[in-house]
């Protein structure tokens, strides 16, 4: 690079430092990065509840008892981030978590039941994790290949995997669905004994798969994608493919999400899923990704996660009526996809 | 003359009952700004995408230095050098400019890394740093997603994105339609400077004093064949306008080269 023109990390300065706004370049930088005003609204949550209940709110109880309900929203999130990135959606996720959850519980009971030793548990992890890549990897050859909507693709989904597992289980949860020493180890084990393992579990996934979004072909194929998939295909991006690899991606963590699901609680829950995905897709749309695709990030689907857990146990802790809850992050959704827009608007205005 | 860069020879095409290209030909040289215009209907933009691989001609041959090819793909094209600029310009809006320059040819780490498939980012803001000084393009900050960018900015990282990887022949379709003056103006300079390098221009316009200003040579296409070669130089917008509609036909083909 020669020398005599200084562009480098910081152009607005070096060509716009004359007509430049009086706001320091480093600040607008900050401003424009989504995370920040996400992270603000997590924070401001954590200062207003604190203010309110010094005493009892964010002690070390309670950190790791919001860390651990929210260890399998985050796990689902991961992979939601990355097919609304791609202009994508997935109502499915609650319904494959189940249908994960009764194949390998359905494994367990026949191979030892509750009693079952690691060799069991094993391949009942396998089953899980296959069952959710082969299930999204179909719904991801639907909307590639077949070009059907992905609401409809994982609408249908959502309620054949689910018939399918109460099919199987005859719409009751079965007993013995779980190895008693998963539940010991994974369930309710903590890593030096501090750290509970799925806190470890999801928080190892989420920094993999934010790394793989952020800095590898895979993610800035995701991005281009949801920006455009004509350009993508024009510059020679195999779009389809890319599309049954993403689908087939939250179909894994649902396949994940349920063998933790099963460590923690020990049963399948076929009932308890219905709202996972509304659940999810508020964390990653609170995390600033945009539902028309290209936008979004694992970092801002992390605090998109938290904020509606941090609100609930806030809630809780002050004594508000538990459906309130619902209340206040309906409306804290709503009010920063408005507040993004506004600012989004204002910078594009160019 | 040089030989023929790029030679299109009797393309046909037809889609169900209409005649797209009925034997069109079509010849561009090293150096040159060509300009490749017709009527609405009269098979520009079918024979642009035969000859930047989006399209298989149903009869008729492409050649490229004079060897037959066959383009299956934009990517077959690319491998012989040839890149298009789309008139809605195929960006990833998301993307910065950096990203979009390599698009579908990004840099990677050396090492574990690079086989992992992470991405070389700085590498790839320095060549985009380095291509849009040698275009002479005014862009303040190569990191900020294209959306933010003016329309002229947007155009100018598209033509980059050609320039910066062909090394025979760019394909411009309509690429100041959306511009105002000035930007227009810069738009024609760096097709000028591209066209200093040895790189063919392929410049598909309707805006005839535009053409003649620019180009150095016209070829006229009517009803999906060619009807004139000219000479920018000797001719007039009266010539090529004649050439077009068929209403100076005899005029057109005296003229040609």
């Amino acid at each position: 690079m020669s020398a005599d023109t200084p562009v480098k990390d910081d152009p607005a300065a070096a060509t716009g430092g004359p007509r430049g706004r009086s706001i320091p370049p480093w600040l607008r930088r900050l401003a424009d990065v989504n995370e920040v005003w996400t992270f603000g609204v997590l924070v401001l949550l954590v200062v207003f509840f604190t203010a309110a209940r010094p005493s009892t709110f964010l002690t070390s109880y309670d950190v790791t008892q919001i860390a651990t309900n929210a260890a399998i929203y985050l796990v689902l999130a991961v992979g939601m981030t990355y097919v609304i990135i791609v202009a994508g959606i997935d109502l499915s996720v609650g319904s494959v978590l189940v249908l994960s959850a009764v194949l390998s519980a359905e494994y367990t009971i026949h191979h030892g039941g509750a009693k079952a030793g690691w060799g069991t548990i094993a391949v009942s992890t396998v089953i899980a994790l296959v069952t959710g890549l082969v299930w999204g990897a179909m719904q991801g050859w639907l909307v590639a290949k077949a070009k059907v909507p992905p609401l409809i693709v994982t609408l249908g989904g959502f309620g054949a995997a689910l018939g399918i597992a109460e099919i199987i289980t005859g719409g009751q949860d079965p007993t013995g669905a779980v190895s008693n020493h998963l539940q010991h180890a994974i369930g309710f084990g903590k890593l030096f004994g501090q750290i509970p393992w799925l806190v470890v579990i999801a928080f190892a996934t989420t920094l993999v798969f934010g790394l793989v979004l952020a800095f590898t072909r895979f993610g800035r194929y995701t991005y281009a994608i949801g920006s455009n998939p004509e350009a993508a295909r024009r510059v020679g991006i195999n779009v389809d493919r890319h599309l049954v690899k993403v689908y087939a991606l939250v179909g894994l963590l649902s396949g994940l999400g349920s063998v933790m699901w099963l460590a923690y609680f020990g049963t399948t829950s076929i009932a308890g899923h219905a709202t996972d995905n509304l659940t999810v897709i508020t964390a990653v749309v609170l995390g600033g990704a945009s539902l028309f695709g290209g936008r979004g990030s694992v970092l801002g689907t992390l605090i998109g996660v938290f904020i509606p857990a941090v609100l609930s146990t806030g809630l809780i802790i002050m004594g508000v009526q538990q459906y309130w809850q619902d209340v206040a992050i309906g409306v804290v959704l709503v009010a920063a996809v408005y507040l993004d827009q506004f600012r989004r608007r204002g910078r594009e205005r160019a | 003359m040089t030989d023929p860069l790029l030679e299109a020879r009797k393309v046909t095409k037809r889609y169900g009952h209409v005649h797209a290209l009925q034997g069109a030909d079509f010849t561009a040289y090293p150096g040159e700004v060509v300009a490749l215009i017709g009527d609405n209907g009269a098979g520009k933009s079918t024979l642009v995408k035969t000859l930047s691989g989006t399209i298989r001609p149903d009869e008729g041959e492409v050649l490229v230095d004079g060897k037959p090819v066959q383009l299956g793909s934009p990517l077959d094209a690319r491998k012989y050098g040839i890149e298009t600029v789309y008139q809605d310009l195929a960006l990833a809006q998301d993307l910065d400019a950096a990203a979009n320059l390599h698009l579908g040819r990004e840099l990677y780490r050396g090492g574990l890394l690079g086989r992992l498939g992470v991405l070389d980012r700085a590498a790839m803001r320095r060549s985009a740093v380095a291509a849009f000084r040698e275009l002479g393009v005014d862009l303040r900050d190569v990191g900020v997603p294209v959306a933010a960018l003016s329309g002229g900015q947007k155009q100018s990282v598209a033509v980059a994105r050609a320039v910066v990887f062909a090394n025979r022949i760019i394909f411009m379709d309509e690429p100041t339609a959306a511009l105002g003056v000035v930007q227009r103006g810069r738009v024609l300079d760096t097709i000028k400077r591209v066209r200093d390098r040895g790189i063919a221009v392929v410049l598909i316009s309707h805006n005839m004093p535009e053409v003649l200003s620019v180009a150095d040579r016209v070829e006229v296409l009517r009803l999906g064949s060619r009807v004139a070669r000219l000479t920018a130089a000797d001719t007039t917008v009266e010539e090529l306008v004649g050439a077009m509609t068929g209403a100076l036909d005899a005029a057109g083909k005296e003229g040609a080269a």
